[in-house]
């Protein structure tokens, strides 16, 4: 348990070393977003009733920045020690397959979280921002960071070289979280991007977690809470059978 | 008494490459142990697979009685290695490394080892330097730290002295040479065959994934006329270059 313990801090001390680029960058990054659509949206008609769409946006940019930066930290943490060659220390210690998964893991709920606070106080201190049902917010904030930091994971054992893990950031990671209505409702896009957004399971993360603010959202946040629980189990699942077997990692 | 590593029939492919072939090889507790063999021959493969970084195709590896492969969490706690490659976290100081190391192994008091381990690798005044400020050679002792830091009853160098230089050749010898009298196994591969035939009681040479030489040291010594071990492994190499020809 101990070991576990320091993969965890290790991972934890690892990002927080560089908290400019893990922390202050997606905080400065994020707010250019809210600045620009919030400005550029204002005129537009509420999307639920008596909520600004900067109050709309925030929750959704905020999520999108949890997600972004757990799956960051455990699939940049992994890709660095492989093409580095230091991931030999954490292969030769007593760690069994659901140590390192759950240390990866937690660590990137810790970076996901962190950075998802940041950025709503910072949103907080010019937008009034309601939070209607909290815990729903704080169920879908810590199950949307196991999944992405889980997906973080399997990148980082897969990927051998950094070009790699660039295919995941820009291919998987960077239009999941883009077309998962962070910037929109379901409703406002056509039927088939609307249809497709379905199956996207970020899009249920950020649904789900506006509803802790808003009180609204597109689905319920059972369906919400039962698709991406599901996805975060078959995930863990996958990786940690995949960690059992040394895929890419054991020769 | 538990021998320190057990190996039966080892076997291990790297897809039409047959890297280690049945290999058959007993490391007696307390011994300090040389494995020889020119590159390519199998011994960081057979290190490889001892340490749980590669899976064995076939065979069964023992490390202080456990199992590699069953018993990994045991097996990796009773060995220390220090890997070929030379290799550092570049987000963390020395200190960090080694406290960070203690803790994978259930460690979380062990600064007065640290502290040790740091004097006798002449690295006391390197312990707040991050790694990317290290020479090679220190980055080298800091491995052997690493390796060192949970006092296993094993220790495996693979090529521990490549990349350092004479004098602290000699005391990161003294050094290891104290352990084994504490009681540690050595098991050390490398180059400088004059280190094997100094320091280790017994040796096994390597060729082409099989074992072609496991004997004591005198042994190995008393079967060539100049008495040296380079002459030995040269003989045993040309035979090699013989069976290679057509």
């Amino acid at each position: 348990m101990h070991g576990f313990r320091t993969l965890f801090f290790k991972e934890v001390l690892r990002f927080w070393k560089v908290s400019f680029q893990t922390v202050l960058a997606p905080l400065v990054s994020t707010l250019l977003y809210l600045l620009v659509f919030a400005q550029v949206m204002a005129d537009h008609a509420e999307i639920y009733p008596g909520v600004s769409y900067a109050a709309f946006l925030i929750p959704g940019l905020v999520m999108m920045s949890m997600l972004q930066n757990a799956f960051a930290n455990s699939s940049s943490s992994l890709v660095q020690s492989k093409v580095t060659g230091n991931i030999v220390f954490v292969l030769l210690a007593p760690l069994s397959p659901g140590e390192f998964y759950g240390a990866y893991v937690l660590a990137s709920m810790v970076r996901g979280v962190l950075v998802g606070l940041v950025v709503f106080l910072a949103a907080w201190a010019f937008v009034e921002i309601p939070v209607r049902e909290p815990l729903w917010a704080v169920v879908f904030g810590l199950l949307a960071t196991i999944l992405s930091g889980t997906l973080g994971v399997l990148a980082g054992i897969w990927a051998e070289k950094f070009d790699q893990m660039a295919v995941w950031q820009n291919f998987v990671i960077l239009p999941l979280t883009f077309l998962s209505g962070a910037f929109y409702t379901l409703h406002s896009l056509p039927s088939f991007w609307a249809g497709l957004s379905r199956f996207n399971p970020f899009f249920y993360a950020i649904d789900g977690f506006r509803y802790g603010f808003l009180g609204n959202g597109d689905v319920s946040p059972w369906q919400s809470l039962l698709i991406v629980g599901g996805t975060c189990f078959a995930l863990s699942w996958t990786t940690l059978a995949l960690l059992r077997k040394g895929w890419r990692l054991r020769t | 008494m538990v021998p320190a590593i057990e190996i039966r029939g080892a076997d291990k492919h790297y897809g039409s490459l047959h890297a280690l072939k049945a290999v058959d090889l007993t490391v007696d507790s307390g011994d300090f142990f040389a494995l020889l063999g020119p590159n390519g021959a199998g011994k960081t493969t057979l290190i490889n697979l001892l340490s749980g970084l590669s899976r064995p195709d076939g065979g069964i590896l023992k490390v202080m009685g456990h199992d590699v492969v069953r018993d990994y969490l045991q097996a990796r706690r009773n060995l220390g290695v220090v890997p070929q490659e030379l290799v550092f976290d570049p987000f963390f100081t020395v200190r960090e490394t080694l406290k960070i190391q203690s803790g994978y192994f259930g460690l979380r008091k062990n600064d007065e080892w640290i502290d040790d381990l740091l004097h006798n690798l002449q690295l006391s005044d390197k312990a707040e330097a991050n790694m990317r400020a290290l020479s090679g050679g220190m980055k080298r002792r800091v491995l052997i730290a690493q390796a060192l830091v949970h006092r296993p009853p094993v220790i495996v160098l693979d090529e521990p002295t490549a990349g350092v230089d004479v004098a602290l050749r000699q005391s990161l010898w003294k050094f290891i040479q104290r352990l084994n009298r504490e009681g540690h196994t050595i098991l050390l591969t490398t180059h400088y065959l004059e280190e094997a035939e100094t320091l280790c009681r017994r040796v096994a040479i390597l060729r082409q994934g099989q074992i072609v030489a496991d004997d004591t040291t005198e042994n190995l010594l008393q079967s060539s006329a100049s008495g040296k071990l380079e002459d030995v492994f040269v003989a045993l190499m040309q035979d090699e270059d013989e069976l290679a020809e057509p």
